[in-house]
């Protein structure tokens, strides 16, 4: 509508629109660009980003030149003696796990979200029910990290002051050290991932699902549709490209997170996950190469989610 | 009619029991977080949190098995003849359990023949009795937690114990000035605010202009730079993090706020200028147009028209960034570090090495969820908009 349309009654020179446009353009190149172009450099040269890779190659060992960085962050995790062995160590490297973070928390946010999201449309208290579960945006992952460690401890005594474990104990079970059992534990970190992003897409899909006409749900029930039916065969099919939406900013989140590993487990005890690991190489251990060449294969893997995003964004502008 | 209603409420019930029941989920650990954080040391560390309004420990044993001999604040009943029959058929099993603990109570010797209770209801009376009686007197709750964290208290005991016996450690002076202690969260609190306050303001303004830029002004390569930008809002924080620390090496902005500020203000940007120029592009063209004609040049018009009118998309927009900022981890470790450790950098250190209790990590945490929490529940209406918007409109 009016953005792709500009007034031309106004006399303008054609310098305003860059002086307009001069402060952020020149943030975002020095603060977006300019870094994205040096880091890609940086993953092909050595630990101090002096030379190439390449002369960081042991004699006698696998070496991919300029592409040694790549070869460590790609393979140093895997174990490739057999096809089982090498199929259980990634399962359990940081990819295996962001792949683990992807699924189960891209897939519990947005089918809790959904769902919350129809179910609340129904009561009184709609208001403040959704204002509890969307509560936790406001917290930072620091925060929550705390909130759900708490949950989670394993007291080593008789009295168990974690809630989860008490509720275990006094079922008869034996207390369960939900953060350093491996597999168990990216499980637990992932639950609190979805307590934190549970809100966001409960909101988003809420605004999608009351934007569907009343008379298209009244007349499929009118019609005899159970809810079931109603939900599955004409909500659903309704808001599917919000769903497709929310599902990429998920997925673009979690490729992204940090935090919750950082705080909660330090990625020790197999939680590591690419994003955690890339700080590891970088700020722990100091290798400039390995962590930035695992910055850029996080980034690629985004590049497919970046260009949907602008596919999204034209097929928009063209409907204005 | 009224069977109608019945059946109606009736098929809700699974609706309800089920918002409940996730509304549970959802608010528990954040209530459990403030309840540990008002609760004394050997509280938090010797019961669960939902005990929190149980009778303290040893009270059940000690009505079970003395009170009739003990008056409600622990001491022994003077008048209480134990040789009488009637009493003794009366109080059978206090007189069981003051005959088996093999001590003086106020003096008042007991006899020693009976068998003697398991050493944890033994244990349990006598913290019960002590704190009736003034020896080990522990409240419910406290604010001590809170004191020790804003302050940066490491000790054993407690802040105001350590300073009362004047046994403080070194860097604890016992007056104001202790809240400026680098290792406390009331310093961490400020830092906070000053990193939030013009990162949130600063992307702000330059997307105001960007926006309008973009919504209201003609030049070449407008969809493509918009479309990159749109790009842009995905780019992972990680991929720039290393050439930024160089180039603030070199410029010496590492660890100083001004480098935060920047950086928060180039990675808050995408977002901001997206926003901001589809806000801008939905408000009415004839608005524009009356003021060019009325002789009106941009930058009036930016001024006088485009900021007022662009408060609710501002007011959002101010929402997302402070909480953004507020909340961010790793920009904060790598820019700031220990140099001046913001909420959430202390918060996270006190996991990692120093290794806190939970008392002060749990009032720690709170504090640092504080503003957000009353930012988030006194303008969630802006937040919503803003991040509806952004999401799904475009």
């Amino acid at each position: 509508m009016a953005a792709s349309t500009v007034p031309n009654i106004m006399k303008q020179g054609k310098l305003a629109p860059w002086l307009y446009l001069l402060p952020a353009l020149l943030i975002m190149t020095i603060f977006i660009v300019f870094p994205m172009i040096n880091t890609i450099s940086l993953s092909f040269s050595n630990k101090d980003g002096t030379a190439s890779a390449a002369t960081t190659c042991v004699e006698g060992k696998p070496c991919w030149g300029v592409f040694e960085n790549y070869r460590y962050a790609l393979t140093s995790e895997f174990d490739t003696t057999s096809a089982s062995a090498f199929w259980y160590s990634f399962w359990k490297s940081s990819y295996g796990n962001t792949l683990k973070w992807i699924m189960l928390m891209v897939s519990g946010t947005v089918g809790l979200g959904l769902g919350f999201a129809v179910l609340a449309d129904r009561v009184k208290y709609e208001a403040l029910a959704k204002a509890i579960i969307f509560m936790p945006m406001a917290v930072s992952f620091v925060g929550a990290g705390i909130i759900w460690k708490f949950v989670y401890d394993y007291g080593t005594q008789q009295v168990q002051i974690g809630l989860l474990n008490a509720i275990v104990t006094s079922l008869g079970g034996a207390p369960i050290a939900y953060l350093t059992v491996p597999q168990l534990n990216t499980v637990a970190l992932i639950v609190v991932g979805v307590w934190l992003w549970t809100g966001f897409c409960m909101t988003i899909l809420s605004a999608a699902l009351k934007s569907i006409p009343d008379e298209v749900l009244e007349a499929a029930r009118v019609d005899g549709a159970r809810e079931w039916t109603v939900f599955w065969k004409i909500m659903v099919p309704i808001i599917m490209p919000t769903i497709i939406v929310v599902v990429t900013t998920m997925v673009i989140n979690v490729l992204k997170l940090f935090d919750i590993v950082y705080v909660m487990t330090g990625g020790n005890f197999g939680t590591d996950v690419i994003a955690n690991r890339m700080y590891t190489e970088m700020y722990v251990n100091f290798n400039i190469g390995h962590g930035t060449a695992v910055a850029v294969i996080l980034v690629l893997a985004i590049i497919p989610f970046i260009y949907m995003n602008i596919k999204r964004f034209m097929a928009q502008e063209a409907m204005r | 009619m009224n069977r109608d209603k019945i059946n109606k409420l009736l098929n809700k019930i699974p609706t309800h029991l089920l918002i409940i029941l996730m509304m549970a989920i959802w608010i528990v650990p954040t209530f459990g977080l403030l309840i540990t954080s008002l609760r004394p040391t050997q509280a938090v560390n010797e019961s669960g949190w939902w005990t929190v309004l149980a009778p303290p420990k040893g009270q059940r044993e000690f009505t079970q098995n003395c009170a009739s001999c003990h008056g409600d604040d622990g001491a022994a009943l003077a008048g209480a003849n134990l040789t009488d029959p009637e009493l003794i058929r009366r109080f059978p099993r206090s007189l069981q359990l003051l005959a088996s603990l093999n001590e003086e109570i106020n003096g008042q010797p007991h006899m020693q023949a009976t068998p003697v209770p398991d050493a944890q209801t033994a244990a349990n009376i006598a913290d019960y009795l002590k704190r009736i009686s003034g020896i080990n007197v522990q409240p419910r709750f406290t604010l001590n937690n809170y004191i020790d964290s804003l302050v940066g208290y490491r000790g054993t005991s407690t802040y105001r114990a350590d300073c009362a016996a004047g046994t403080q450690p070194p860097e604890i002076k016992c007056n104001a000035s202790d809240l400026l202690n680098p290792r406390g969260m009331g310093k961490a609190f400020i830092n906070s605010l000053i990193v939030t306050i013009p990162a949130t303001f600063l992307p702000i303004l330059f997307a105001a202009f960007a926006g309008y830029a973009f919504a209201w002004l003609d030049f070449k390569g407008r969809f493509l730079l918009f479309a990159i930008l749109v790009g842009l809002q995905v780019v992972p924080l990680q991929m720039t993090l290393v050439p930024i620390s160089r180039l603030y090496a070199q410029l010496g902005l590492n660890g100083t706020f001004l480098g935060v500020w920047l950086f928060h203000t180039g990675f808050g940007m995408p977002y901001a200028i997206y926003l901001m120029r589809n806000f801008l592009g939905s408000l009415p063209r004839d608005l524009f147009e009356s003021a060019y004609l009325d002789g009106a040049s941009h930058w009036t018009a930016f001024r006088q028209l485009v900021i007022p009118l662009a408060m609710p998309a501002i007011a959002s927009l101010g929402i997302f960034q402070f909480l953004w900022v507020w909340n961010d981890l790793l920009v904060a470790l790598v820019f700031l570090g220990g140099t001046n450790p913001v909420m959430t950098y202390q918060i996270s250190n006190m996991v990692t090495s120093l290794g806190s209790g939970w008392q002060v990590l749990t009032a720690s945490a709170f504090l640092s969820m504080l503003l957000p929490m009353i930012v988030f529940f006194g303008l969630q209406r802006y937040f919503v908009r803003g991040m509806l918007a952004g999401a799904v409109k475009g």
